[in-house]
């Protein structure tokens, strides 16, 4: 069975200018121990997608269900319980954590919150051992985050997240701040403690070749909404949506050889704020037309198989 | 090899000197840039990437920065001073001996700046004056650096402006009210406004999205090939160097590790550090269950080991690399690498 279920989640905001669109009608789900990746670009919703659905920022409508339970409706209280199954990892290493904790502090903290260690010997244990299992080093506990460096936050990160032995983490953009040779190291570590603790991870993130070697299943996310969402390698065998192929062919790939085709699309994002019941991407789409601006297409099936895509044209192009 | 060098940087080291420590940000490193061509300048956070494109430009600030030894010859004029730095307090004659030489170097390096070397700095949205009209930040250049007139500046901007793909009308508009990969346009036009011979483009399109990321890319090659601009691009991402390099340099902790064309660093990589990167990529074609990080950390500048500087992380490493810091050889015509063990017995 599937540990998350959105149905229909909206997210709107109220701006000066008009109703904007961040989450705009996302169903999905994600099996228990599976990885969903979520990209896009900036501007693109995810990060209010992995907010809402974890109740960080409260639902327009639409409802989350969490091995079960419908949590949107549930108050603080009835919720606290569950917030210890569902945890955040955070993009900025650097803005999440609070100067003034040390290390121990920090990874304590949440410990402390639900009362978990029954003595300050039990909660030593308990921050040592967590140190030890994101590979922060013991002699490391009493120092400040400004003395480390990107990667040794991120694991801190990590080990807050992990701290209340969560069933479910929300990812958002845990590498995208760090350095190469340092990314693979927080990806390893992710992997690992997943196949370790049965994790159920959704990762967020701008980097299609990141989000390819974490994920089990991917959805491409354009102003909103869900443009494309299948298995992590049927995507990029078989890509259909004319987003995703622009997207996947704008990565600058490292080698020097079977250059590829590039597509450019035109333009830039355009803006989520009261947008027109049509494609949202048709004015950058290459493919477009008539009918393109004036409805909007449903996410479904491509030949009855389990790759969803939400384009108007879809068997013409492919 | 017959071309006439545009640049050439050797042996530059670059102290900053605090109260506390010395940083190294920049040791003995030398590269030549020939017209037109473009150098990719890899590393991570903290190599010293940054520093020394700063020091071509003659924008360090010093102090705390200390240009140590070195020299930096641009189409024949030589770039820092030559005369040795005072050692001692009291050494008046040095002294000012040698602030006279640096207040002519600053003289001279003015009518560079701007005009025949310039730089893109990485953010867009910190590059740009935010109470000035984009427009007028553009023509600004052409009035100091080309005496034109005002109408005759403003005129040139507006085709500058199109030259990047954007509306001459949007002349009058402050950076606000611009896209990230807009305002990184306006700061392509500015760094192209008096069609230098060289540029220096620090991470340009890492606070964009790959789709804008491409588009800029794509205009960036397109306008160097038509000025001829020769252009250093300081970036962390090898796809990008793939994309539109010719030549590539590889730094690490204030040393270039590994260079040579785009066949060398990427079909033949020989530095371990250089391998390492390629390793902790994800990569797109080939299916990998498992990245194969560095291990470890950069390390400190202000506490360099006085051998190997890849030695704490390294892989291949022998006790060989504790004797000393190994020199950069010529393994194949121009390709360097700096390691004892990768080149052993290939030294040409």
């Amino acid at each position: 069975m599937a540990l998350v279920e959105i149905k229909n989640l909206k997210k709107y905001y109220d701006t000066p200018g008009g109703t904007l669109h961040a989450v705009d009608d996302v169903t999905l789900s994600i099996e228990k121990g599976k990885t969903l990746g979520v990209v896009g670009e900036s501007g693109c919703g995810k990060s209010t997608l992995g907010k809402t659905l974890i109740k960080m920022t409260e639902a327009t409508s639409g409802e989350v269900y969490f091995d079960g339970q419908e949590i949107t409706s549930m108050n603080q209280r009835q919720f606290k319980q569950m917030r210890m199954r569902m945890q955040m990892v955070f993009q900025d290493p650097y803005a999440s954590l609070d100067p003034r904790m040390s290390v121990s502090a920090l990874i304590a903290e949440p410990i402390n919150t639900y009362h978990l260690a029954k003595s300050r010997n039990e909660l030593n244990e308990m921050v040592l051992s967590l140190m030890d299992t994101v590979g922060l080093a013991r002699r490391l506990a009493n120092v400040y985050p400004h003395e480390l460096d990107g990667g040794r936050r991120q694991r801190i990160g990590i080990a807050r997240a992990l701290s209340l032995s969560p069933e479910f983490i929300v990812c958002d953009e845990p590498v995208s701040a760090l350095d190469v040779s340092i990314q693979a190291q927080i990806l390893n570590l992710l992997m690992d403690l997943q196949e370790e603790k049965g994790l159920t991870y959704i990762f967020i993130t701008h980097d299609m070749s990141v989000v390819k070697h974490i994920s089990d299943e991917i959805c491409v996310m354009y102003l909103g909404q869900v443009v494309e969402k299948c298995e992590s390698k049927e995507l990029f065998k078989n890509t259909l949506h004319p987003y995703s192929k622009a997207l996947l062919s704008a990565i600058p790939v490292p080698s020097i050889h079977n250059k590829k085709e590039r597509i450019l699309i035109k333009g830039e994002i355009t803006s989520p704020i009261d947008p027109e019941p049509c494609c949202r991407f048709a004015q950058r789409c290459q493919y477009a037309t008539e009918a393109c601006f004036q409805s909007e297409p449903a996410l479904k099936p491509y030949k009855g198989t389990g790759h969803l895509v939400k384009c108007h044209r879809v068997e013409e192009i492919n | 090899m017959s071309e006439k060098n545009l640049l050439s940087v050797r042996d530059l080291v670059v102290h900053y000197e605090t109260d506390e420590a010395v940083t190294e940000a920049v040791n003995d490193v030398s590269f030549d840039i020939k017209p037109g061509e473009i150098l990719g300048m890899v590393g991570e956070t903290g190599a010293g990437k940054t520093t020394i494109g700063m020091s071509i430009m003659g924008l360090l600030p010093k102090p705390p920065a200390h240009v140590i030894s070195g020299s930096i010859v641009f189409e024949g004029e030589e770039l820092l001073p030559t005369s040795p730095e005072p050692k001692k307090l009291f050494d008046f004659a040095i002294r000012r001996k040698r602030r006279h030489e640096e207040k002519g170097l600053e003289r001279m390096l003015r009518t560079i700046r701007g005009k025949k070397i310039t730089m893109m700095f990485q953010d867009p949205m910190t590059a740009l004056n935010p109470v000035m009209y984009v427009g007028d930040q553009i023509s600004e250049v052409l009035k100091i650096h080309e005496n034109l007139s005002d109408a005759d500046a403003v005129k040139r901007a507006c085709e500058i402006l199109e030259m990047v793909g954007i509306p001459a009308n949007r002349y009058k508009e402050y950076p606000h009210q611009f896209s990230g990969g807009m305002k990184q346009r306006v700061v392509i036009a500015i760094a192209l406004a008096c069609k230098p011979d060289l540029i220096i483009a620090d991470e340009p399109t890492t606070a964009l999205d790959v789709t804008i990321q491409a588009q800029v890319l794509a205009m960036m090659k397109d306008l160097q090939q038509k000025l001829g601009t020769a252009m250093i691009l300081i970036t962390h991402d090898f796809g990008v160097v793939a994309d539109i390099c010719d030549r590539c340099v590889v730094v690490y902790a204030g040393e270039i590790v590994e260079s040579g064309n785009l066949t060398h660093i990427f079909d033949n990589p020989m530095h371990p550090y250089t391998r390492g990167l390629f390793g902790s990529l994800p990569n797109l074609e080939v299916d990998t269950e498992r990245l194969t990080p560095i291990e470890g950390l950069m390390p400190n500048p202000m506490n360099l080991l006085p051998y190997c500087s890849f030695f704490t992380r390294c892989k291949e490493k022998c006790d060989d690399c504790m004797k000393g810091n190994p020199k950069l050889v010529e393994v194949e015509p121009g390709h360097l690498v700096r390691c004892f063990v990768t080149t052993a017995g290939k030294e040409k």
